[in-house]
C-alpha cells in the first residue's frame, strides 16, 4: 500500500490546529521552537544562528528564548560544526547544526560521510549520530556558484544518511520535526528560493507570497510528517512528474499552463525514498519525467531514472526523461539560463507526451 | 615553465630564484644514528604552574620537556605526581600486559589469524599513564594506538581479541578493521580509522558535558602526523572558543608510517606550540616517562574539571616498531634509531624507578611478565574458540545490513534478500561447516 499523501497530509499526527499562514522560514523556526521546548537535549549551532538569528532568520528569537548554551554561534569551520555535533550526539544530545549554505558543507564532508553516517554501523549501535544538519540549497537568488548549489545527490549516495527536502511551509515544519526526532543523521535541505514564497519558474514575473498557497496553513504545536512518504501534489493520468523542493512548484505551474494531466509527486525525502508511490504512479501513467535543479550527470535523477526503468519498464510508453540543471557551475549572470525553468520543462513534456 | 602574467618580460629579472624545501629525516636505513641534537634536558627542570594558569604565562612549557624520572631512576621536581607504590606497580602491570598483548596479536596476524594489527611498543605510557590520571568515566576519543587505555580501564581482553579476529564473539559484528575497538561502557569512543576526526568530536562531547553541567571531561589522542589534518585545527579552535573541558593529547612518535614528523611541521616548531596560537595551555612531555605523562594529564584534567580550559599535551616519544603489520620500518629508517633513542623505554624506566624505591625487583618483574604472557596466551585461546578471521565463525551475514539505519529501509531489505539468494546459489547443499 502506498502511503502517499495529498495536499494536507491526512496521515500526519496533528495535536493542535488553528489556521495560520506562515512562510517557510517561519515554519522552520517554529519546528525548532516546538522541538526545543519539548526536548532539553536539542541544541542549535552554526554560523550567525545565535543572537542574529541566522542569515535567513530561521533561528530568530531562539537564543533569547532558550539561552546561549542551547543556541549559539560557531567558528567558520563546517568540519568543526559537524564534528562537534557528532561528539554532542555521542554524549546524548540531539544537535541541529546549521550550515549557512549547502555550498559550504564540503569542509564537513568527512565528518558527515565517514563519521556521522557510519557511527551506528561501526560501533554496532553503541554510538549513534542523531543529528539534523539544516542547510539552505538551490539557486535562483543570484547567489553565484557558491550560494546556489544543489548537492543532494552526494548525500543520497552515502549509506547511513537520510536526505530530506521540503517544498512547502507545512511540510517544512512536519518534516523538520520528524528529522530532529529521528535517531539517524539527516541532511535537511531547505530550498531557499521558496523560503518566502512558492516559485513558478517565471523569474520575470512578480514573486508570490506563501500566504496565497494552501500549504502555508501551518498548525501550531507538534506534528510530524514521516520521512520516506511522498506527497501527491496533483492527481493525473498522462504523466508522472518526480520532483522535490523548488522544482515541485515550477513543474506544477508548467503542467497547469500546458493543461497537462500530470501526476506530480513531491518526493520530500530522497533517502528513504517512497518507491511504492513512484511505482504506483508510473504504472498508472506509463510516463515519467524527473525534474531537479542540480547538475545532470550522476544527479539524483539518474538514480530515479534507473529505479523507474528497472521496476516499471513494462508499463512505460516512453523513455524516462530528466530535466535538470546543466553540468556547469551555477553562473551568476546567466543563472536563468542554467535553471531548469518552464521552457526546458515544457519541451521535455512535449517530447515525452509525443512518444 | 608555467605561465606567468609577466612572462613576456622573461626570467631575466634581478629577483632571486625560489627553492622548495622538502623535509628529509636525519637518518635513512644503514645510517649511523646520533641523537645528540635532541635536547632532553634534566628531569625536574621544568616548573609546574598552577592549573588555572594563563596559557601566555606558561609558554616555555610548550618548548621545553617535562621530565620526572632522572637518569638516577628517581623522581625529580615539581611534576613528580608522588604516586604510591601500589599505583606505580599497577601502572607497570598495565604496561606489561599491553606489551605482551601486542606481541601475541602481532604474531597472530603473522600466523594468518587476522588481517591487521598495530603495536604501541615504546608508547605505552602515553596512553596508560594518561588514562590512569583521568577518572574512569571521563570520555576518551582515542586514535588507533591507545589499546593501553582499554586495558587500563579493565576492558575484557577477550573482547579485544574477538574484535581483532572479527569472529562471532566480536561485539562490533566483524564490521571494523582489527583494533578499531568501541566500548561505551568504558567511556571509550568508537575508533574511526580516518585520522584526526576524533579530535573535534571530543571537543563537541566536552562542550555537551559543559552544556549539561556534568562533571566529566573528554580527552582525545592523535598522532603528530595527523595534526596536519584540518580536523585537528577545528578541534583547537572550538576548544579555545568555548573553553571546552577537553585534553588534546598529541602523541609525537616521530613517524607517520614512513613520513617523519617533519612532514607535519616538526622541523619548525614543537607540536605543543600548536596550542599556543589558539590560546590553549600547552605542555610538552617526555612520553617515555610514565610519571611525567601521568602528572601532565592530571594537571590538564584538573584544569578542565575546574572550568579553567583545555590543554594540548605533546607526548614526545618514539614509535619503536612499524606503523602496523603492513609496513617494514627497515625500508625507510635506520634500525639504530630505536636503540639510540635518548628517552629510553617507558617500561624499563618505570621498572627501574620502582626498584630504586625498593618496591620492586627483577624476580617480581620476570614473574609479572611471565604471568602477563600466560594470561594473554590463555585469553587468546579462549577467543579462538569463537573463530579467527576467514574461518567462517563470524557473525551471521544478515547482520551486514543492520545498523546502517535504525530501521531497515526497503532498498536495504531488497539487497539483504539478494544476499540470501547469492548464498543459496553459492552453497546449494547448505552452508559449509
Amino acid at each position: 500500500m502506498s502511503a502517499t499523501e495529498t495536499q494536507t497530509a491526512p496521515e500526519s499526527e496533528v495535536e493542535t490546529s488553528t489556521e495560520r499562514r506562515l512562510n517557510m522560514i517561519e515554519a522552520i523556526n517554529e519546528a525548532l521552537d516546538v522541538t526545543m521546548s519539548r526536548d532539553p537535549d536539542i541544541v542549535i549551532m552554526g554560523e550567525d544562528v545565535g543572537y542574529f538569528g541566522g542569515v535567513f532568520r530561521c533561528t530568530a528569537g531562539l537564543q533569547e528564548k532558550y539561552g546561549k548554551t542551547r543556541v549559539f554561534d560557531t567558528p567558520i569551520s563546517e568540519c568543526g560544526i559537524i564534528a562537534a555535533a557528532v561528539g554532542m550526539g555521542a554524549y546524548g544530545l540531539r544537535p541541529v547544526p546549521e550550515i549557512q549554505f549547502a555550498d559550504y558543507i564540503y569542509p564537513g564532508l568527512d565528518q558527515l560521510i565517514s563519521e556521522a553516517a557510519r557511527l551506528r554501523y561501526r560501533s554496532a549501535a553503541e554510538y549513534i549520530a542523531p543529528i539534523t544538519v539544516r542547510t539552505p540549497f538551490g539557486g535562483g537568488i543570484f547567489g553565484g556558484q557558491t550560494h546556489s548549489q544543489s548537492p543532494e545527490a552526494i548525500f543520497a549516495h552515502v549509506s547511513g544518511l537520510k536526505t530530506v527536502v521540503p517544498s512547502t511551509p507545512y511540510d517544512a515544519k512536519g518534516l523538520l520535526i520528524a528529522a530532529i526526532e529521528d535517531n539517524d543523521p539527516v541532511i535537511f535541505f531547505e530550498p531557499k528560493r521558496i523560503y518566502n514564497g512558492p516559485f513558478s519558474g517565471y523569474y520575470d514575473k512578480p514573486a508570490q507570497p506563501w500566504k496565497k498557497h494552501d500549504a502555508s496553513i501551518v498548525p501550531e504545536g507538534h506534528y510530524t510528517i514521516p520521512l520516506g512518504k511522498a506527497r501527491k501534489v496533483t492527481e493525473g493520468e498522462a504523466l508522472t512528474v518526480l520532483a522535490y523542493g523548488t522544482m515541485v512548484h515550477v513543474a506544477e505551474e508548467v503542467c497547469r499552463q500546458k493543461g497537462v494531466d500530470a501526476e506530480i509527486l513531491d518526493l520530500r525525502s530522497l533517502v528513504p525514498l517512497d518507491i511504492e508511490a513512484i511505482e504506483a504512479s508510473v504504472e498508472k501513467t506509463g510516463r515519467c519525467m524527473i525534474v531537479h535543479e542540480a547538475t545532470r550527470t550522476a544527479g539524483f535523477g539518474a538514480e530515479l531514472s534507473a529505479l523507474v526503468t528497472e521496476r516499471c519498464f513494462y508499463h512505460l510508453e516512453a523513455p524516462v526523461i530528466r530535466v535538470t540543471g546543466f553540468d556547469t557551475p551555477y553562473p551568476h549572470s546567466l543563472e536563468w539560463a542554467y535553471f531548469p525553468g518552464p521552457v526546458r520543462i515544457g519541451e521535455a513534456i512535449d517530447k515525452i507526451l509525443s512518444e | 615553465m608555467a605561465d606567468r602574467p609577466d612572462s613576456a618580460a622573461g626570467q631575466g629579472s634581478n629577483k632571486p630564484s625560489l627553492s622548495l624545501h622538502v623535509p628529509e629525516p636525519h637518518y635513512r636505513p644503514g645510517d649511523a644514528v646520533d641523537f645528540s641534537h635532541v635536547d632532553a634536558g634534566e628531569a625536574g627542570r621544568e616548573p609546574r604552574p598552577d592549573e588555572a594558569c594563563d596559557p601566555a604565562d606558561m609558554r616555555d612549557l610548550a618548548y621545553g620537556l617535562i621530565r620526572v624520572l632522572g637518569d638516577d631512576d628517581r623522581a625529580h621536581g615539581p611534576w613528580d605526581p608522588k604516586l604510591d607504590a601500589d599505583t606505580l606497580r599497577a601502572m607497570l602491570k598495565n604496561m606489561a600486559v599491553t606489551r605482551a598483548f601486542d606481541e601475541r596479536m602481532f604474531r597472530g596476524q603473522r600466523q594468518g589469524k587476522t588481517s591487521f594489527y598495530m603495536k604501541c611498543t615504546g608508547e605505552e605510557a602515553t596512553s596508560i599513564s594518561a588514562a590512569m590520571a583521568l577518572a574512569s568515566d571521563d570520555m576518551v576519543f582515542p586514535s588507533y594506538r591507545q589499546q593501553g587505555i582499554l586495558l587500563s580501564r579493565g576492558y575484557p581482553m577477550i573482547e579485544m581479541i574477538n574484535q581483532i579476529y572479527s569472529n562471532r564473539g566480536d561485539k562490533l559484528k566483524g564490521r571494523q578493521l582489527p583494533i578499531m575497538y568501541s566500548s561505551r561502557e568504558h567511556s571509550f569512543f568508537t575508533i574511526s580509522g580516518n585520522l584526526a576526526t576524533q579530535t573535534p568530536q571530543a571537543v563537541g562531547w566536552a562542550m555537551a558535558s559543559a552544556i549539561k553541567g556534568d562533571s566529566r571531561i573528554a580527552a582525545t589522542w592523535v598522532g603528530e602526523g595527523s595534526t596536519a589534518e584540518g580536523d585537528f585545527h577545528a578541534a583547537c579552535t572550538f576548544a579555545a572558543v568555548y573553553n571546552a573541558p577537553v585534553i588534546l593529547n598529541v602523541v609525537n612518535n616521530q613517524w607517520a608510517i614512513s613520513s617523519f614528523s617533519g612532514f607535519a611541521g616538526g622541523e619548525r616548531t614543537t607540536f605543543a606550540a600548536r596550542g599556543l596560537g589558539h590560546g590553549i595551555a600547552a605542555l610538552r612531555v617526555d612520553g617515555n616517562d610514565a610519571l611525567a605523562c601521568y602528572a601532565a594529564e592530571r594537571w590538564a584534567a584538573n584544569r578542565a574539571r575546574s572550568n579553567a580550559g583545555p590543554t594540548l599535551i605533546e607526548f614526545f616519544t618514539y614509535r619503536a616498531e612499524g606503523h602496523s603489520t603492513s609496513d617494514d620500518p627497515s625500508g625507510y629508517r635506520s634500525a639504530q634509531e630505536r636503540e639510540e633513542w635518548p628517552l629510553g623505554d617507558p617500561v624499563m624506566r618505570l621498572k627501574r624507578h620502582l626498584i630504586a624505591l625498593g618496591e620492586w625487583d627483577e624476580e617480581r618483574q620476570e614473574a609479572m611478565d611471565r604471568e602477563a604472557a600466560e594470561m594473554v596466551r590463555a585469553t587468546t585461546k579462549e577467543a579462538e574458540a569463537n573463530g579467527i578471521l576467514g574461518h567462517g565463525l563470524h557473525h551471521p551475514f544478515r547482520t551486514m545490513f543492520e545498523d546502517v539505519f535504525e530501521e531497515l529501509p526497503w532498498h536495504l531489505r531488497e539487497q539483504a534478500e539478494q544476499a540470501v539468494k547469492e548464498r543459496e546459489i553459492k552453497f546449494p547443499e547448505g552452508l559449509p561447516k
